[in-house]
């Protein structure tokens, strides 16, 4: 035995114990953690913490590339297994919607209330630059937008568009419109989300370019006397639709206000944790978006009492409110 | 450095040039490729080493994806207008609007869903073996992913619209500057170190490769001690290579043919002077040579002296 090379006769020893890891380790990729048998459990440290160490003496006494490569590649593998997430999809989506959604929204008050300024500084200006002179409505939208509602419409059109007659809606209509309005305000808030790494700049912008067309639109109905019934068709759902944007345009300035403004801490390192907490506020604006959507496919078209819709459209923003800014009990960890 | 050659005789200079050529040109390679390796260091204190993706790597992963995505959009569109046409058109409506939402949910959740699971890796990424992780070494939590993924809406989809852009003049002026822009966010991985991504970077994750290496056999072994006696190399001989050497030589034996096997003996025993026996092979004299060397060099290398190269003469 003594011509063995020394590296061969300790290949030879670890070698049954690396290839037990292995096989675990492939059960476990291939169908998750519940193949795993209780002896595996047990075993896994066990042979995580010797595969690690081989490696390392395997370093200095072997010249085998294969065995060292080999070791590598199981190293990392056993790495990512045994410090990686335990969590089932279901656990996290439950987290996240008790604790990790609201914690977020509640600690960006800041950029909240900035996008909000955004959005309604637009709109406001918009608004009242319409009021003034209906000439800015064109300056605004061009020709032939909003399906014929401008300032040339009649006031019959206009209200026709904010309620619906019995009988003259089909449910498919209706969904499809839904759907079509959630894809597009979920992409454009994914959108402001993401363009709040150009320091926010675009985000801004994106955010007063949606005021000041809904503002102009405003104006229009308000023009005409229809303000308060016009107000009631938007609320139903807006009230959900705007928040979930304006916190979108929230998570884009939490991500530019950690690139420009670093702080005490590395900008690679501000970016990433400020990423995060973004990244929860997107992901809850989509949900958020949905919600709207479907407010907006049946709620705004079925319910046509300007009373109802402001109370549905005021109790679901309180209701937001709470969710998101009521303080809450710190839950176990 | 050629003036502190003294003059030599033209053939030989002109070989030592080459080799000295190749062994830069060897090193250089070898420099590049630690460039993307990083070490991680593990609670236990053992160091893992990972290598990071190439850009054309995560370029070629990215497009596997996006294939696969149009495929699963095309195919459950087809799918679905054939149904339509058995339906009413109420129930229709209802069918392409289902199909709208499903379209965003792929456009955008497609990774997200993939990267969530235990491979870290989408379809794509599996197929190059590459893995998404977290740069600090911890766990790869489920906003990073959602970060890293809502981001590419700026990376892939802000330079496609500039590009669908176009128009007049004017506008056209607009959607190149607007491209240009958009394209540092889409050309970002090319220009970083850590090979990152915009939605990396924001994430706090990067891409490693994840190689499944499989365990051969130990060569040294398959010689045993009955070659032992018949090849008896002298110590000079078994000195004559060094670390890199040997690497090549592993990786000659292991795969390829009969033919290199044949030439690279040859070469192996002009070098070392050794004298062909009667019944010896090819096969079985480098595998001698292979255990010899490396025992050899792993002498020294405990003795804490690692023999580079064969040019790396202490």
């Amino acid at each position: 035995m003594s011509d063995l090379l020394k590296s061969y006769r300790f290949r030879e020893e670890r070698e049954s114990d690396w290839r037990k890891l292995d096989l675990i380790l492939t059960r476990a990729e291939n169908s998750g953690v519940r193949a795993l048998s209780d002896e595996d459990m047990t075993a896994l440290p066990r042979l995580y913490r010797q595969a690690v160490s081989s490696l390392s003496v395997a370093r200095s006494i072997s010249l085998d590339q294969n065995v060292i490569a080999y070791l590598e590649s199981l190293c990392t593998r056993a790495y990512f297994f045994v410090y990686g997430a335990r969590t089932s999809i279901g656990e996290r989506m439950m987290d996240f919607l008790r604790r990790d959604w609201p914690a977020c929204v509640s600690s960006a008050t800041g950029p909240t209330l900035l996008a909000a300024l955004f959005l309604f500084g637009g709109w406001a200006l918009a608004f009242f630059l319409c009021m003034q002179d209906m000439e800015w409505f064109w300056t605004f939208h061009g020709q032939n937008f909003w399906d014929g509602r401008n300032p040339d419409a009649s006031v019959e059109y206009l209200r026709s568009t904010i309620y619906t007659d019995e009988g003259e809606i089909s449910d498919g209509q209706l969904t499809s419109f839904a759907s079509f309005l959630f894809n597009n305000n979920a992409q454009i808030s994914l959108f402001a989300f993401a363009l709040g790494f150009a320091f926010g700049i675009p985000t801004a912008w994106l955010l007063l370019y949606n005021g000041v067309m809904m503002g102009s639109l405003h104006a229009v109905f308000w023009n005409k006397g229809l303000g308060y019934e016009f107000t009631g068709w938007l609320m139903i759902h807006g009230t959900t639709e705007l928040f979930a944007i304006v916190l979108a345009g929230a998570a884009g300035f939490v991500i530019g206000g950690a690139v420009a403004f670093p702080g005490q801490m590395t900008r690679l390192n501000s970016a990433r944790h400020a990423g995060q907490k973004a990244a929860s506020i997107a992901m809850g604006c989509v949900i958020m978006l949905i919600i709207a959507a479907l407010l907006e496919g049946f709620g705004r078209q079925l319910i046509n009492s300007d009373a109802i819709r402001y109370t549905v459209a005021l109790s679901i923003l309180g209701l937001w409110c709470a969710y998101f800014y009521l303080p809450r009990r710190a839950g176990p960890v | 450095m050629s003036s502190t050659v003294p003059p030599a005789p033209s053939a030989v200079n002109a070989a030592t040039v080459e080799a000295a050529r190749r062994r830069r040109a060897r090193m250089q390679e070898e420099e590049r490729r630690l460039k993307l390796a990083r070490q991680l260091v593990t609670p236990e204190g053992a160091a893992i080493r990972l290598k990071l993706a190439t850009a054309a790597e995560r370029a070629g992963a990215f497009l596997i994806d996006v294939a696969i995505q149009w495929a699963i959009v095309i195919a459950t569109g087809l799918g679905l207008g054939f149904v339509m046409r058995a339906m009413d058109p109420g129930s229709a409506n209802i069918a392409s609007a289902l199909w709208l939402v499903f379209f965003f949910f792929v456009r955008n959740f497609y990774y997200i869903f993939f990267e969530l699971g235990t491979k870290a890796a989408t379809p794509g990424k599996r197929a190059l073996g590459i893995r998404v992780t977290s740069r600090n070494g911890g766990r790869l939590t489920a906003n990073s992913v959602l970060a890293r993924n809502f981001i590419r809406e700026i990376e892939v989809g802000l330079p496609f619209q500039f590009l669908m852009m176009g128009g007049d003049q004017v506008t056209g002026w607009m959607a190149l500057l607007g491209l240009v822009w958009s394209g540092v966010f889409l050309l970002f991985p090319i220009f970083n170190r850590d090979k990152m991504r915009v939605g990396d970077l924001i994430a706090g994750t990067w891409v490693i490769k994840n190689p499944k290496t499989k365990l051969m056999g130990d060569i040294s072994s398959s010689t045993g001690s009955v070659a032992h006696g018949r090849y008896a190399f002298t110590p000079k001989q078994a000195e004559a290579y060094g670390i890199h050497e040997l690497h090549v030589l592993e990786d000659v034996l292991r795969q390829s043919t009969q033919e290199v096997k044949a030439q690279v003996a040859l070469r192996i025993r002009q070098k070392i002077g050794w004298h062909m026996q009667p019944g010896e092979t090819d096969t079985a004299f480098l595998e001698a040579y292979y255990a010899t060397l490396r025992r050899r060099l792993e002498q020294r290398m405990m003795l804490g002296d690692r023999k580079t190269d064969k040019f790396d003469v202490r």
